[in-house]
């Protein structure tokens, strides 16, 4: 059953891919969405299993690379945490398959977009399913592979393309930390199974290293590579900017791709490696300060972007910042949760947006739109689900994990903690904000769109909306019914088993009751607040954003990240290649390397023209056999 | 084991040279390519039957013929191991793709560059073979001449500079080494490299021993800062040549390293360890910034090889299972991979003649297999996972990080350039607009380079997932090469020692 929840996406991906021509346009379709959704149907059995006979195996598919004492499989790693994890990844990829039929139906290339769809879920499923660090490394390249196809695949489009390297070499980056990391962990365990990993840990914790000079402790030194890894494909601050950008692919991918799943590959690294991040201390801070770093500048981003899309994506980047401190604080089972939740609603706004932006015939800017919500009814009220879960309103999925977010933070009892706490109620309020300045800017107010009449606008078909339906039950009553499971204080539910390990077990005090209600109340008054910013008096938006022209340009800028690194790596790399070419090689090494040789033996040769020759070769002979004789001499000597 | 199955693997391919040498109709072109072909395959078929005998649970040499040649000097002596088997099947599969290839990109005297290609086959399979110095000295010397030969008569416009700067460079590091041969023969009485791997070398000869040799490997290689020859070489040769170059006559040199740097001087290896380690670390990161920077495909292609070179290099001299392993796969995956992306880069310039990346762009809409087939070489390429360049990348980093933290981060770096360099060609050549009109025009690969490429894209991506087969010849010769390098070390340390 696992083998071929496994192997079916991408046999699906195979048969469209290679042999879409032959089988036509719609064959590929219903091919590609009836064996992902299968794919999602085994998965929910999976979870089902787990959940209530703690089912848990390991499948050994194959060996792949053995060579000394690095001894690596192929294989198939079931327990609470990837259960989880399929079930995301294969739900969510089900519904985009089918989603993307409708969308893409206008698209020439569609059975290769199929394809690509296929072999990412294929790639999403060896990363959570992966026994070794190596495994998970392949899925690791494997979804930031069709990311960049994915990305691209309107390949006419110079931005597209653009955005496409831009996403695959910032997660290069980070995917040098993630490969150090395994090297280390190699190094230090001679092995890179996840098992013989973890149990070797408590041995090493005193352990330290030596790098340039300054003693490390290993175990800090492994979680921060593991990390860097993480903060690449989770589009954390520094390693963000391919993200936004990466909205230039069509939207049925921003949905899977860059909101549901591939994005919580980070998170769900860290998760998976709870064992040894558990031991570093330092790591952990890190996690927490990055995370809400992330979180908090994503949502000022946010405030001011004008493309729908974008707003979602810096939305996303700051929820992925979210989990990430739930992580840092220890809170590996809440960041799961929110992870879990958030699957269902982002990639319910992703979809609306898509549906929205199918029915402004590609508009994406919400300053184009507005006073649509009669005309586009059923993705107006899904889109306010999916806010509204998003936002955290009272008993939707998002209330239900981002308020344990705040709560497990305060519960730390540390200043860091106190302080990610204040900064979650904070974003939480931002995150009201932007969302519903989006919802009113879309939907209410005046229209604003000079290509497009009112009256052409239509609401998207059935198999575009169907699949958001299925979504926005998950964004409504996921957290609902899975808080219990996963976040649960009894000690009769151990939901995660041996998957999760806290070292100290997390606080089963209850928070003060005004930090439970705090979020719920600022949540639910932003909406009014929200309505008259953008509805109501849309003065008070554009004076503040006159009054403060530095700070408003700062976030318009997105706080000047692409600049600054256009300017020092980008634009520096080129003038180093550049130098190193025309200088070093050219007018140093062969100056004085062949050309010099050859130019001094021709200098010589003109001298000494009368009783010689002329020919370069004999010169060139002459002088090395000299040169050789020396050596003879040396050497013999 | 009395068939000499390698001297047959060795001669066949002359034959085949000799053979087109006296047929003398050149309005026959299709025979005379028949016969080439026809030759390579057999070879190729031979090699595979060569590999099925094959012993991979030891690591003495087998299928050993010992004739004496030069009484009490020189023997004809051949054998392989598990090393050097890879390294002839690299020649003989490349060779007969090489000669398909032919058809395109050579317009005049065919015959004489099938002859050249087919000596070529014979000599680098000689290298590949010899367990004699002398031997070994004159089959990688004599690669030289048809190389020299490729370049200067079918090359481009350059080609007698390019040519001029290859021999130049080639001949320096030869000379050196020749010398070397000879002052081991007269300390140790003998050039038989089993022998001499018994007898090990004296420690104070060592040092400039090894730099001899190393000047020889260092060019062919090719290594920072002699690499200038290589972009040139390339730029100029045919496409068959490129192929040639770039698939099997750069890993003589990786070869050398392992089998005589190593073997015969563990004590000057371990000294020079800092020094190679610095020389690949500049080529990686040097090499990659040159690349990212060129407008000539074929001259990035080639900048991208002296990177993949420094990754062998550094791989080899970690002296660690992971590295040493990891640089022959290294090595195996390159010689596909390159030798594909010079025959991608031939496709497009048989159809419009221009080798720089600005007449192109927009290429996926009018050639979609090229595209296709160009994509998984630049993956492979890049070292992604699930390609055979992901494999041997990796355990060399792996290796390298054992020995020296540092070097392998550095070499990391590596990594992310080498991504940037190869999508941003690919983005340049395959995707965008197609503004070119010229572009219009152009035709999807024909059935033989869709043949050719498919031929080399399938081991690239078997080996990713399944190197296996590859690891499993490897390993045992190995492990032994490690033990024997760690021993012989070891008394020469006692035998410095005893010195004083």
């Amino acid at each position: 059953m696992e083998i071929a929840l496994l192997f079916l996406p991408l046999l699906a991906s195979i048969t469209s891919g290679f042999f879409g021509k032959f089988i036509g346009d719609r064959n590929s379709e219903l091919i590609t969405s009836l064996f992902v959704s299968i794919s999602a149907i085994l998965s929910l059995i999976i979870f089902y299993d787990v959940i209530i006979n703690r089912y848990e195996n390991n499948i050994l598919i194959a060996t792949w690379i053995n060579s000394g004492t690095l001894n690596v499989n192929w294989s198939i790693k079931i327990d609470a945490l990837s259960s989880v994890m399929l079930v995301v990844v294969t739900l969510i990829s089900a519904i985009v398959h089918i989603y993307s039929i409708g969308y893409m139906s206008h698209d020439p290339h569609k059975p290769r977009f199929m394809a690509y769809l296929s072999l990412f879920t294929f790639s999403m499923l060896t990363l959570v399913t992966a026994d070794n660090f190596l495994q998970l490394f392949f899925g690791w390249e494997g979804v930031g592979l069709c990311s960049y196809f994915l990305i691209g695949f309107w390949f006419k489009k110079e931005t597209a393309n653009a955005a496409a390297i831009k996403a695959f070499l910032v997660n290069r980056v980070g995917d040098f930390g993630f490969a150090l990391g395994i090297f280390l962990i190699f190094y230090l365990f001679g092995t890179v199974n996840y098992e013989e990993v973890f149990q070797q840990i408590p041995q090493i914790i005193n352990k330290e290293i030596i790098f340039l000079g300054i003693a490390i402790k290993s175990i800090d030194l492994i979680c921060i590579l593991l990390f860097i890894g993480a903060m690449g494909k989770s589009a954390q601050i520094f390693l963000h900017t391919w993200l936004p950008d990466a909205m230039e692919g069509p939207t049925p991918v921003s949905a899977l791709i860059h909101a549901a799943t591939m994005v919580t590959a980070g998170v769900f690294l860290v998760v998976r490696c709870s064992p040894i991040f558990e031991y570093s201390t330092l790591a952990l801070n890190l996690i927490t300060v990055i995370g809400m770093t992330t979180a908090f500048f994503a949502a000022t981003v946010a405030l001011v972007q004008t493309d729908i899309k974008k707003i979602i994506a810096y939305s996303t980047c700051s929820q992925l910042g979210y989990m990430f401190f739930a992580a840092g604080v220890g809170a590996y089972n809440v960041a799961m949760f929110h992870l879990f939740t958030h699957a269902f609603f982002k990639a319910l706004l992703f979809l609306g947006s898509g549906s929205v932006i199918h029915s402004f015939n590609n508009e994406q800017n919400i300053n184009n739109m507005g006073a649509v919500y009669k005309k586009l009814p059923y993705t107006y009220v899904l889109m306010i689900i999916g806010t509204l879960a998003l936002t955290g309103f009272p008993f939707l999925s998002g209330f239900y994990s981002k308020d344990a977010i705040i709560e497990f933070a305060y519960l730390k009892g540390n200043t860091s903690g106190y302080f990610a706490a204040g900064i979650g109620i904070f974003t939480a309020f931002l995150t009201s904000i932007y969302s519903w300045r989006l919802i009113f800017k879309t939907f209410h107010g005046s229209y604003n769109n000079q290509k497009l009449k009112i009256e052409d606008l239509h609401e998207s078909p059935i198999i575009i909306l169907l699949p958001l339906i299925v979504l926005s039950i998950g964004a409504v009553f996921a957290g609902f019914f899975f808080k219990d499971l996963f976040i649960s204080f009894s000690s009769s539910n151990d939901f995660w088993g041996q998957s999760i390990k806290f070292l100290t077990p997390l606080s089963k005090e209850h928070p003060p009751a005004w930090i439970v209600l705090i979020t719920p109340i600022i949540v639910v008054l932003s909406i009014p607040l929200s309505y008259y910013l953008f509805v109501k008096n849309k003065d008070v938006p554009n004076f503040l954003a006159d009054s403060n022209k530095p700070l408003y340009q700062f976030l318009i800028k997105k706080w000047y990240f692409d600049e600054l690194y256009d300017l020092v790596f980008i634009r520096s790399s080129k003038r180093i290649g550049v130098f190193f070419w025309k200088f070093v090689d050219i007018k140093i090494i062969d100056k004085f390397g062949p050309d010099g040789i050859s130019s001094l033996i021709k200098n010589l040769s003109l001298k000494a023209n009368k009783f010689q020759s002329g020919y370069i070769y004999q010169y060139a002979f002459m002088m090395l056999l000299g040169f050789s004789a020396l050596l003879t001499f040396l050497i013999l000597k | 084991m009395n068939f000499p199955i390698l001297s047959s693997l060795i001669l066949l391919p002359s034959i085949g040279a000799l053979f087109l040498l006296f047929s003398k109709d050149n309005e026959k072109l299709n025979a005379i390519k028949y016969v080439a072909i026809f030759t390579s395959f057999v070879n190729f078929l031979i090699s595979i039957y060569l590999w099925f005998l094959f012993d991979p649970s030891t690591s003495e040499f087998q299928f050993v013929e010992d004739k004496q040649w030069l009484k009490e000097f020189v023997n004809y002596k051949v054998g392989i191991d598990g090393i050097s088997i890879l390294f002839v099947l690299l020649t003989t599969f490349i060779t007969p793709l090489c000669i398909i290839c032919v058809n395109n990109t050579v317009e005049v005297r065919l015959r004489d560059f099938l002859i050249a290609i087919l000596t070529m086959e014979s000599i680098m399979i000689g290298v590949f073979c010899s367990l004699d110095l002398v031997i070994f000295y004159l089959f990688f010397e004599a690669g030289l001449i048809p190389m020299f030969l490729i370049i200067g008569i079918w090359g481009g416009d350059r080609r007698v500079y390019s040519a001029f700067k290859f021999f130049l460079y080639t001949l320096l590091g030869s000379v050196l080494m020749l010398v070397a041969i000879i002052s081991i023969y007269l300390i140790s009485g003998t050039t038989d490299i089993v022998k001499l791997f018994e007898l090990g070398i004296d420690a104070k000869y060592q040092n400039l021993l090894w730099l001899a040799f190393f000047s020889s490997f260092a060019v062919k290689t090719p290594m920072w800062p002699v690499h200038t020859w290589l972009p040139d070489a390339h730029v100029e040769a045919p496409t068959a040549g490129s192929v040639l170059l770039a698939a099997i006559l750069l890993k003589m040199a990786g070869y050398g390293f392992l089998r005589f740097s190593l073997g015969l001087f563990p004590l000057a290896s371990e000294f020079f360890t800092p020094l190679i380690y610095i020389l690949s670390l500049v080529a990686i990161i040097y090499t990659s910034f040159v690349a990212l920077m060129q407008e000539d495909m074929k001259k990035l292609i080639a900048y991208s090889s002296v990177a993949h070179m420094g990754y062998v290099t550094l791989g080899i001299f970690t002296i660690t299972q992971q590295g040493l392993e990891g640089s022959i796969i290294q090595m195996i995956s390159h010689g596909l991979v390159s030798a594909a992306l010079f025959l991608c880069v031939g496709v497009v310039y048989d159809r419009i003649h221009s080798r720089l990346i600005s007449t192109y762009g927009g290429l996926v809409s009018v050639m979609p297999n090229y595209a296709v087939l160009f994509m998984i070489f630049t993956l492979a390429a890049i070292g992604l996972p699930g390609t055979s360049g992901f494999i041997g990348e990796f355990l060399i980093l792996m290796g390298a990080f054992k020995d020296n933290f540092l070097v392998a981060v550095i070499a990391s770096l590596g990594v992310i350039l080498g991504a940037a360099y190869m999508l941003w060609l690919y983005r340049r050549v395959i995707f965008g607009k197609l503004v070119n009109k010229e572009l219009l025009k152009i035709s999807d690969l024909h059935n033989s380079e869709k043949f050719i490429l498919w031929c080399l894209a399938i081991p690239v991506v078997f080996f990713g997932f399944y190197p296996e087969p590859l690891i499993n010849s490897i390993e045992v010769s190995i492990k032994d090469l490690i033990e024997m390098y760690s021993f012989n070390l070891k008394m020469n340390i006692i035998e410095v020692q005893n010195n004083g």
